[in-house]
């Protein structure tokens, strides 16, 4: 009777370390994915700000200051690793295009070629994407560092070779208030 | 976690009133079918030996038959026959700016929503609306009016989009794309029966003129009177019911998807004041039916109903009246305000 009763407490305990390791597992593999996602988004705005460098060149040669900038915090974008060097660099990109953006709009004939508009509205949208594939990844990272510190869960952590996944921290309190840029101003009006 | 919990407490309901409805879509075709059969039996039973006895419950037989191919095919296709009475096209090589804009937002909710991205639909149709359609997230629609695309800001169109994807996250578009499958079926069988009815009308007064006869001699049958009385009334009434079960269902849901859209896009003004802008097209969106009234963001035939609260408006409208949603909208965006401004002076 009693060996019965200790086989059934043990067979407890393994099932519930099997379903614990499981499922810190599943979560970090969905922090791994989450950050994958973040990841094509930036890809995408790093191929695309070249294109709208070479586009808005000749119209506003005098700001190279701007362009220059651009490139560079581009460049810096690309090279940086981990999330908080990553944040960091995409967090100057986004301040140096929202620069950019802000000249164009002084060149009513810029804005009026097709090709800028476009790339304009693929930067909004990438840029857009990337915000909110970065609210997915916090909300998914948080809750895998919730629960591998908490208890019980916390004594699986280390067979599950669980470590604090890092959040994406946003720096910039402009950029914390609306991180998008609208182009679609002349619509409003409308 | 309690957001995950709230999601999953409403697709569980979701999928539970799906189910439900689909038995009572059964049950209602199979009452209309067997009690026809019984009405039939009960009025041939005492004719002369010889003459047509009905037997044998072909009618309700078929009629089952009929309600589970429905549902089978509601379930199949409904998305699809919703989008084609609405007269969409699937958006798959954007052309126009406008175009591209809508893709790209919509891929934005998608990531936002944690969702596949949705197959896009438009509708050639010049009053702003939009709706969502589909049976799970994967085979998702979400299909808006030209109108919708040439009257709104992107912030806005942003906003129209998340409420739909919430439509789609929550599994409301499974319910509310059987339930239009369903309101067209019942809606067809209402009208097929009355003209049936209306034709077989002379025949069965020939009937009748015969059966008197019998009745004088004290055998006609008070019940199969009381039957084919409350078989005509479910007839009559089953087109009204439906659709008023079907701006029941849709009407709360409404102000959930309002409230989960803007906790996608931590913009609630944005739908406030694209809510505003549609109601400010009075004019009906003629490509979308009564039928699919219910999945639309916007009540497609604005009444006098649609703009008022009160007890005839909850029971008929579609939707609740837009009014009180950009109040609650308004409400939300204040909120955020004021947490913010809370936020950025705490530090100091």
């Amino acid at each position: 009777m009693g060996t019965i009763v200790l086989l059934a407490i043990v067979a407890g305990i393994v099932f519930w370390v099997i379903g614990a390791y499981n499922g810190l597992i599943s979560l970090k593999n969905q922090v791994v994915n989450g950050w994958k996602q973040i990841d094509v988004q930036l890809k995408r705005r790093h191929d695309l700000i070249p294109n709208l460098v070479n586009t808005v060149r000749g119209a506003m040669d005098f700001e190279r200051s701007t362009l220059d900038a651009v490139i560079s915090a581009r460049n810096r974008a690309v090279g940086a690793t981990g999330v908080q060097q990553t944040a960091r660099a995409e967090g100057e990109l986004t301040q140096a295009l929202g620069r950019l953006f802000a000249l164009t709009e002084a060149y009513p004939d810029l804005k009026a070629t097709g090709n800028v508009a476009q790339l304009q509205e693929e930067l909004t949208s990438t840029e857009n994407k990337i915000g909110f594939a970065r609210q997915l990844y916090n909300d998914v990272a948080t809750q895998y560092n919730t629960k591998q510190m908490q208890f019980p869960t916390n004594l699986v952590a280390g067979l599950a070779k669980a470590t604090p996944a890092e959040l994406w921290e946003i720096e910039d309190p402009a950029e914390r208030a609306v991180p998008m840029v609208d182009l679609s101003a002349d619509k409003r009006g409308a | 976690m309690s957001d995950d919990a709230n999601l999953f407490a409403q697709q569980q309901s979701n999928r539970r009133r799906s189910t439900w409805l689909t038995l009572g879509f059964i049950l209602f075709f199979a009452w209309v079918g067997f009690g026809g059969d019984l009405a039939f039996y009960l009025a041939t039973a005492d004719g002369p030996a010889g003459s047509y006895r009905h037997f044998f419950p072909v009618i309700g037989i078929f009629s089952v038959l009929a309600a589970g191919s429905i549902c089978w095919y509601s379930w199949r296709h409904g998305a699809d026959r919703v989008l084609w009475a609405a007269g969409a096209w699937e958006l798959i090589e954007p052309a126009t700016p406008e175009q591209k804009q809508l893709v790209n937002v919509v891929e934005e909710m998608a990531i936002a929503s944690g969702l596949p991205p949705p197959r896009v639909w438009i509708i050639p149709d010049t009053d702003p609306n939009a709706f969502a359609t589909g049976r799970d997230a994967a085979s998702a629609s979400i299909a808006v009016t030209e109108g919708l695309l040439a009257t709104l800001s992107r912030e806005e169109l942003q906003a129209v989009v998340a409420h739909e994807m919430a439509h789609v996250r929550n599994l409301d578009v499974r319910l509310m794309t059987l339930l239009a499958g369903m309101i067209g079926a019942i809606a067809l069988l209402s009208d097929g029966m009355g003209r049936m009815i209306g034709r077989g009308g002379r025949a069965a007064g020939r009937w009748g003129g015969g059966g008197g006869g019998r009745r004088g001699s004290g055998k006609g049958n008070p019940l199969a009177l009381v039957i084919l009385v409350l078989w005509l009334l479910t007839l009559v009434v089953a087109p009204v019911v439906s659709r008023i079960l079907a701006m029941a269902v849709s009407r709360k849901r409404e102000y959930l998807a309002d409230a989960t859209g803007a906790q996608l896009t931590r913009n609630p003004m944005a739908l406030a004041s694209a809510l505003e802008k549609l109601e400010g097209a009075t004019a009906a969106t003629r490509s979308i039916t009564t039928g699919a009234a219910h999945l639309c963001i916007v009540d497609p035939a604005p009444g006098v109903l649609s703009s008022r609260e009160g007890f005839l408006a909850d029971f008929v409208a579609s939707h609740p009246p837009i009014r009180q949603r950009i109040i609650r909208l308004r409400g939300m965006g204040y909120q955020q305000v004021k947490r913010q401004s809370a936020g950025a002076l705490s530090p100091q």
